[in-house]
């Protein structure tokens, strides 16, 4: 079993997966359970000045289903702890004393006033913790309050007060982004520059997941209204991916420690986060759907990953994936493949017919007896067929090597590289010179 | 288990009212909101879908599981009775095994069928239980037409015919409309009066006048119900039952298989319905199964089924045998019945065995019977009818006989499986071709 001990900004912790600032850090009885489940982290629920805010007494969560009510997105309209900040750091004292091998990151929220910083954080570092997280994310309720998004959306705020924490503290310092702006790089650049020591994302998506049809308002509903809420849980997990990516390859952001949030389930999601350059990765909507046990399988499957690649460490792949990241403009036009069809495998349902007749290159032929057969002088290895296929490795697409003829274009397949910014076809191509 | 189970002879309440009712309740479990949702869910949507072919009513399946899927399962159950009005008895006994889902791609991929008939109940049941009726009248075209036998086929064809407009008078010999829904299909397949609840909600269409106990060649004639009728529609089943041909054949205690199960659908105390304790069913049909299922199911200790040639030959699917097998009958093929012994009442009977071209082996045994019943296949019956092709009446792709002016469908005309879907798709064409003829 590889050892999945990583070190992030310094602190260490038996293994890559935090739980996230979120109801399962809310508290001492929490996080001591999640420890022993096997976590190797927290971040704590967001603490914020007193009188501390109150949550509404209705539903707060809504969600978005598969048929067998696997839970697919959940959203939620909670707000940062609604405890008292002495009560917080008390807890978080006596559990970061007991528990010195795990990770303990304080996530905060205090007004834009330096002040407000000044004073909490020396009482932050007193109980011990490893660092602090600066909550600009949360998209509902704070930020109507000037925090949470709302400064998480101004890239001059987030940098103004990363500077105030780190100049008022030593602590390591996360700053934890909102996805709600349009270009991720900016918030993460602002960051950097304000002195974070790393960044963190996503935090939850501005969402409404259903509309109760017979109320006319938005679920879930609380005595007939409804509020737009924060999006997470596996649905998010596409959209944090290119995030973090993003993030990644931004030469100017290069070497910014990133902590990857956002639908993780499993082992591999976090496996995919951590090859597109996060350190670690932090949990939320998974253990709130299953439980902190979900834990195990995560450790299980990481640890078998990195014994079968033969990696030593989760360090030694973080990123990997990284260079691989690529622009539309760069990507190979001379790739050719063709979709091809196991017949062993099919089972002559004629999805990949109907997709690929109706909606795309009407490359597939229907023969007698329900046989489907792809036509190569029409394919253009767009993939559809493959996605609506329920049949895993029934199709596939296959490359054609260099000097066999595309029976679409008629033309011999190239050996060479060439993309989009020298074709003869982009107006702006660079001419090769005469 | 209750005290009489060893009496020998044929006797009443053998177990009590409790085992009964567990005995004789639904066969297949209606589907919850839940489950449906998730049976719904395997279904691929399959472009020009395989089991839509192979229903012999052409439900548009894998829409209305859509339908389902997308939570408007009364949408679902409208797709289904624009092709099938009977859609609800259909999801109960379609041997779908042997239809749609044999064909389903999922049970060619991992013998795993979408449940669509279960998914058929699910929706016919949610839209019938509100006691909405899907379908209004046409206008009125002022035709009327005589339907005779109110089975499937003939519920079939009048309400189409009255969905179209035209005055429907269905005729049918027996007390109660339904046909072989009310008089021969198993009870654990059409538990709590379904076949009447679903013949009263068929008939809300409206434009349709059941006169029942009238019997054609008794109380009326084809010849009349030409001359006062614009059509006539034939859908008079198979009425009459084929002999052993031995001696001894009507001893106390042999019956047809059909007698024996319309007495039980009519029984209203399974109770008090006498059975045998040691029964012997002579056939290797749907019939002959639940006649043997449902003996067993009344109490009957030993029931014994006998085919005359190998298992893969028998009528009934391979689900039905493994229902029978499972309830405890005990199956023998490769036999045929030679005598009956007794002494007044049936004793024993005697079998030789037979190879699959069912020449006699010699060898012969005799299996113990205080009751045997006959299902070795049903015959049309009744004189004056139109032109007879393999013991049926002859008909058209769309169910016209050799007379002008009359159609036939279901069991009694030729074509087609002997199957309540196909007296469905049968009766429902002939109401097409009806409506086609008189209307120009
Ligand atoms: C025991 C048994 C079990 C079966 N189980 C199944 C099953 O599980 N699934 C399945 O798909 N199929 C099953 N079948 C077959 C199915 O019941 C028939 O195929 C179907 O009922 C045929 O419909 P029909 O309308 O043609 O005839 P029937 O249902 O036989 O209806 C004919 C009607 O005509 C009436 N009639 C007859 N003669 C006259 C007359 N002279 N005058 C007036 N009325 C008359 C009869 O009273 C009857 O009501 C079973 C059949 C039997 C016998
Ligand atoms: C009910 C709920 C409350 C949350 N509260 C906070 C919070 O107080 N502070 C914070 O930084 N993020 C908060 N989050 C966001 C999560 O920490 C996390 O960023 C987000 O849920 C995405 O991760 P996931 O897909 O694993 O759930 C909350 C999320 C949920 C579901
Ligand atoms: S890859 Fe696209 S174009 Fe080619 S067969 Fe599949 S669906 Fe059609």
């Amino acid at each position: 079993m590889a050892d999945l001990t990583t070190e992030f900004l310094g602190i260490k912790s038996p293994n890559p997966f935090w739980l996230a600032s979120a109801p399962p850090t809310d508290k001492e009885y929490n996080v001591r359970r999640a420890f022993e489940a096997g976590w190797g982290g927290v971040v704590w629920k967001t603490l914020g000045e007193d009188p501390p805010v109150v949550n509404v007494n209705g539903p707060r969560y809504g969600a978005i289903w598969g048929a067998d009510r696997r839970l697919l997105g959940l959203n939620n309209i909670e707000l940062i702890t609604d405890r008292s900040l002495q009560t917080n750091l008390e807890e978080i004292t006596r559990v970061k004393k007991d528990y010195p091998d795990r990770a303990v990151i304080v996530s905060l929220m205090v007004p834009c006033e330096e002040q407000a910083w000044k004073t909490i954080l020396p009482l932050v570092e007193a109980t011990g913790a490893d660092g602090v997280e600066l909550n600009f994310g949360c998209p509902h309720g704070m930020s109507e309050r000037g925090m949470g998004s709302a400064v998480g959306q101004v890239p001059e705020y987030i940098e103004m007060v990363t500077r105030w924490v780190k100049e008022n503290s030593s602590l390591p310092c996360i700053v934890k982004l909102t996805p709600n702006i349009t270009d991720i790089r900016k918030p993460a650049a602002a960051a950097k520059r304000g002195g974070a020591d790393a960044v963190s994302l996503i935090n939850t998506i501005n969402s409404i997941t259903s509309v109760n049809l017979d109320l006319f308002a938005p679920e879930p509903t609380i005595d007939g209204k409804g509020a737009h809420g924060g999006y997470c849980g596996p649905a998010v997990k596409p959209i944090a991916l290119n995030m973090v990516a993003e993030i990644a390859r931004d030469p100017e952001l290069q070497g910014l420690p990133i902590s990857g949030i956002g639908g993780v389930t499993t082992w591999k999601d976090a496996a995919e986060f951590i090859a597109l350059g996060c350190g670690n990765v932090q949990v939320c909507t998974a253990a709130m759907t299953y439980g902190f046990k979900v834990v195990q399988e995560m450790i299980s499957g990481l640890s078998d990953y990195l014994d079968d690649k033969g990696f030593a460490s989760v360090e030694e792949f973080v990123g990997r994936a990284v260079p691989n990241v690529s622009d539309w403009q760069h990507l190979n036009l001379n790739y050719i493949a063709k979709a091809r069809i196991d017949q062993d495998l099919c089972i002559s349902c004629g999805r990949c017919f109907a997709a690929c007749e109706d909606t795309s290159h009407q490359a597939i032929a229907m023969k007698p007896g329900r046989v489907f057969e792809v036509k190569d002088d029409e394919c253009v290895a767009c993939n559809l067929c493959v996605n609506v296929c329920p049949v895993e490795d029934c199709i596939t697409m296959v490359q054609l090597e260099p000097g066999q003829v595309d029976e679409r274009t008629g033309k011999v397949v190239q050996p060479e590289y060439a993309n989009w910014t020298t074709h003869p076809n982009n107006p702006g191509a660079v001419k090769a010179a005469e | 288990m209750a005290g009489n189970v060893f009496a020998e002879g044929v006797s009443a309440g053998r177990l009590d009212s409790e085992e009964l009712l567990r005995n004789f309740g639904d066969l297949h479990p209606p589907l919850d909101d839940h489950e449906a949702l998730v049976a719904a869910d395997r279904c691929y949507f399959c472009h020009d879908a395989p089991c839509m072919e192979a229903c012999p009513t052409s439900i548009d399946i894998p829409l209305f599981i859509r339908q389902i899927a997308t939570g408007t399962p009364d949408a679902a159950a409208k797709t289904i009775f624009n092709q099938n009005i009977l859609g609800g008895m259909c999801a109960r006994v379609c041997p779908t095994e042997q239809l749609c889902e044999e064909v389903c791609v999922r049970e060619v991929a991992e013998h795993k069928p979408v449940e669509i008939g279960r998914l058929q109940r699910y929706a016919t049941d949610g839209l019938m239980a509100k006691g909405q009726h899907p379908f209004t009248r046409g206008e009125p075209t002022g035709k009327r037409i005589a339907v005779v036998g109110a089975g499937p086929a003939g519920l079939s064809c009048a309400h189409r015919l009255a969905m179209k407009g035209h005055d429907v008078v269905l005729y049918d010999a027996r007390p109660k409309a339904g046909g072989l829904n009310e008089y021969g299909i198993a009870a654990y397949k059409t538990v709590e009066g379904f076949a009447q609840a679903e013949v009263d909600w068929l008939l809300k269409i409206g434009g349709i006048t059941v006169e029942n106990e009238k019997a054609l060649g008794r109380d009326i004639t084809l010849d009349g119900l030409k001359s006062d009728y614009d059509a006539v529609f034939l859908g008079l089943g198979l009425g009459g039952v084929n002999a052993l041909g031995l001696d001894g054949e009507d001893r106390e205690g042999m019956a047809p298989a059909t007698d024996f199960i319309a007495e039980l659908r009519q029984a209203p105390d399974l109770g008090a319905l006498p059975v045998g304790r040691d029964v012997v069913v002579i056939g290797g049909g749907m019939t002959a199964i639940d006649a043997a299922v449902q003996s067993k199911l009344l109490g009957a200790l030993n029931v014994t089924l006998v085919y005359r040639r190998g298992r893969d030959r028998m009528n009934a699917s391979v689900f039905e045998q493994d229902l029978a097998a499972s309830k405890g009958v005990r199956i023998i093929t490769n036999a045929s019945p030679v005598a009956v012994h007794g002494n007044g009442a049936v004793r024993e009977v005697e079998f030789e065995y037979t190879d699959n071209d069912l020449k006699p082996t010699g060898q012969r045994f005799r299996v113990p019977a205080d009751q045997v019943f006959k299902a070795i296949g049903q015959t049309l019956t009744g004189e004056g009818l139109p032109e007879i092709q393999d013991r049926k009446i002859k008909v058209s792709e769309t169910g016209r006989t050799s007379l002008d002016g009359v159609w036939a469908g279901g069991d009694c005309a030729s074509g087609g499986d002997d199957l309540t879907v196909t007296a469905v798709a049968e009766g429902r064409d002939a109401a097409e071709d009806i409506h086609a003829a008189l209307m120009g």
